[in-house]
């Protein structure tokens, strides 16, 4: 489905602000496997995210999307088959527009853009059962403008809008992260439920680990441009918070041991 | 008095279309365009020359109008692919311009006085169906003096513009159009929902320029004349429209927002003209006018808000005074 074959990118190269975001990443995802991503800050999910959304090139490896290698294919002509939210919630959503116009936008997203109405009367009407599903009350509120709405509002809404035309990659970084905990609780229960009900390809970065222990079906976790840990399966639903900071202190700590090594 | 208002009104209605223009560069792409004063121009003249050079009217005004899409569109270009700030990629067309608008016509100033233009044309027809003697009988019989023009101007061009406003009101809903509002909303994201907003902007801009120069064309038919200076202060002109329009009577919808575009066109107008009738103003001070009425139509909402916040918080103190009195009393 989505496979990342030594993927490499370094910023600012030859400058004393070089940074490998990303060395030599391989990465496989089966249909419908929701992978979940943890890592520390500056340890390249976001770029890992970028880098397969298209608003990143890679300096060297391939992106392949359902065996179409995809590395030059740029951003908006990916976005037809990749579904996207952001951390923040003011990202995803257009805010002086009503929010049954950022549907339309949204729903044509995987279709050449026309000179049609973007809302029909039929077209509300399934725009109304999406919004229904939320549970927020949004159904009642198709033209309301969406800078109106709260944080937690639009983040559901923006999550509603890269889900519904079900995109055959989901990706999700860090998009419950700047809400309050009630809200995020609330925003993960409806991720869970959409990616569930579309079967959804996913790939969701968290800073909670509890999260992604929680949800989905394998984790991942990233260090310094690099996975450094995968786990799928029962070893997963096994897995605890303890664990996986006493499997990062393991691999960290080999590696810094060879580091010294190489050094010395 | 009246027959000046007439004029001014008018005329707004004409410009009203450059306005159209600039609020979907400014407003709908938050794209701060300075084409505008170069493409006016490329639109008189194009139809200007075209005319002269004995091209149906309507052809050569639509072909003035093609020329400010095109122009339009390589200050789109120069800001997406070439990476020029979105102020200096309009300077830099709007200076390009003067030379090439100078080259299309060949010298300062085409005459098209003696041609027949899209208004000689249907005046002809106007007179001839006998329309203009029954709209004149009837002012004559309220009492007003003859008008010095016609009606036709005004009706043909509030028509004109009504129809280029009820176009631009669908195309912004159109899933295109919701896509190049988008774009100036939050181009992060209708990215992310793949749309090529390259594209988008180059065409957008492309649109208002097209709308700017469809105004020229109209105002060098109307004047007789087309000038390479012409367009200059267009766009403050443009702005201004757009600010009064929407401080005068919102922006709520789009479809409120564009008709307040036209209406602000034609207050502006009227009050340009209402100004240089006062005694010691004279038309050197018609940009110091323009310069204070944007003003006022920026602050003065902001004033009026301001003050009715006062006065609810005032009444609610007053409630509240009250409700404790009363409780006082009842204890
Ligand atoms: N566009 C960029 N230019 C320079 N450095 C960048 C850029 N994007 C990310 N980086 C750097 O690359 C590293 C990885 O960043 P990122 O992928 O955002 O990390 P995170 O895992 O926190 O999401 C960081 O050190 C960051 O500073
Ligand atoms: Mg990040």
């Amino acid at each position: 489905m989505l496979k990342l074959n030594d993927v490499s990118i370094t910023f600012n190269e030859g400058t004393p602000d070089e940074k490998k975001a990303l060395q030599s990443v391989d990465l496989e995802l089966e249909k419908g496997e929701f992978v979940t991503v943890i890592g520390s800050n500056g340890a390249g999910k976001s770029t890992l995210m970028n880098v397969v959304s298209g608003s990143l090139i890679p300096d060297v490896g391939d992106v392949t999307i359902d065996d179409k290698h995809v590395v030059h294919l740029p951003e908006y002509k990916r976005a037809g088959f990749i579904g996207r939210v952001f951390q923040d919630p003011m990202a995803g959503t257009a805010p002086s527009m009503t929010i049954e116009e950022n549907l339309a936008m949204a729903y044509s997203r995987d279709k050449k853009r026309k000179l049609i109405p973007g809302v029909t009367k039929k077209r509300r009407e399934m725009y109304r059962e999406y919004l229904d599903s939320l549970n927020l009350g949004l159904e009642d509120r198709l033209n309301a403008k969406v800078g109106l709405l709260s944080g937690g509002e639009r983040q559901a809404l923006s999550l509603l809008m890269a889900t519904f035309t079900e995109p055959h990659i989901l990706l999700l970084d860090e998009h419950t992260a700047a809400l309050d905990p009630s809200r995020a609780e609330l925003i993960t229960e409806i991720t869970a439920d959409v990616v569930k009900k579309f079967e959804l390809t996913t790939l969701m970065v968290t800073h909670n680990m509890q999260q992604a222990l929680d949800l989905g079906d394998r984790l991942i976790m990233m260090d310094k441009g690099q996975i450094i840990f995968d786990v799928s399966g029962e070893e997963k639903q096994e897995l605890t918070i303890k664990n996986l900071l006493d499997e990062f202190h393991r691999i960290r700590g080999k590696q810094i041991e060879s580091d010294r090594a190489v050094l010395g | 008095m009246l027959i000046s208002l007439f004029g001014a009104v008018e005329s707004g209605v004409i410009y009203a279309l450059m306005a159209l223009g600039v609020y979907l560069s400014f407003r709908i792409l938050h794209f701060p365009d300075l084409t505008v004063d170069g493409s006016f121009v490329t639109g008189a003249g194009v139809a200007g020359v075209a005319i002269v050079g004995g091209m149906s009217p309507i052809l050569a005004t639509l072909l003035g109008a093609f020329a400010g899409f095109i122009a339009g569109c390589i200050t789109g270009v120069l800001h997406t692919k070439g990476k020029i700030n979105a102020l200096l990629a309009g300077i830099l067309m709007m200076i390009a311009l003067y030379s090439i608008n100078l080259r299309l016509m060949g010298q300062p100033t085409v005459s098209m006085l003696n041609e027949s233009t899209l208004f000689t044309q249907i005046k002809s027809w106007w007179v001839a169906s006998g329309f203009d003697a029954f709209f004149n009988n009837i002012v004559l019989s309220l009492g007003v003096e003859r008008f010095s023009g016609t009606w036709l101007v005004f009706t043909v061009m509030v028509i004109l513009t009504l129809m280029v406003k009820v176009f631009l009101d669908y195309f912004l809903k159109t899933e295109v159009g919701l896509a190049l509002r988008a774009t100036g909303d939050n181009q992060k994201m209708i990215r992310s929902l793949s749309a090529n907003t390259d594209g988008l902007i180059i065409i957008g801009i492309g649109i208002s320029n097209g709308l700017v120069a469809l105004s020229g064309a109209l105002v060098g038919q109307y004047g007789g004349f087309a000038n390479v200076n012409m367009g200059i202060g267009m766009i403050v002109i443009g702005l201004a429209s757009v600010i009064i329009g929407e401080a005068l009577f919102g922006k709520r919808t789009i479809i409120i927002a564009t008709l307040a575009v036209i209406g602000g066109a034609i207050v502006y107008r009227i009050v340009v003209t209402m100004a240089l009738r006062v005694d010691f103003l004279d038309s050197g001070d018609m940009k110091l006018i323009t310069a204070v009425l944007v003003i006022a139509a920026l602050v003065a909402p902001r004033m009026i808000q301001a003050r009715k916040e006062k006065k609810r918080r005032l009444r609610k103190k007053a409630e509240l005074l009250q409700r404790k009195e009363g409780e006082v009393h009842s204890a």
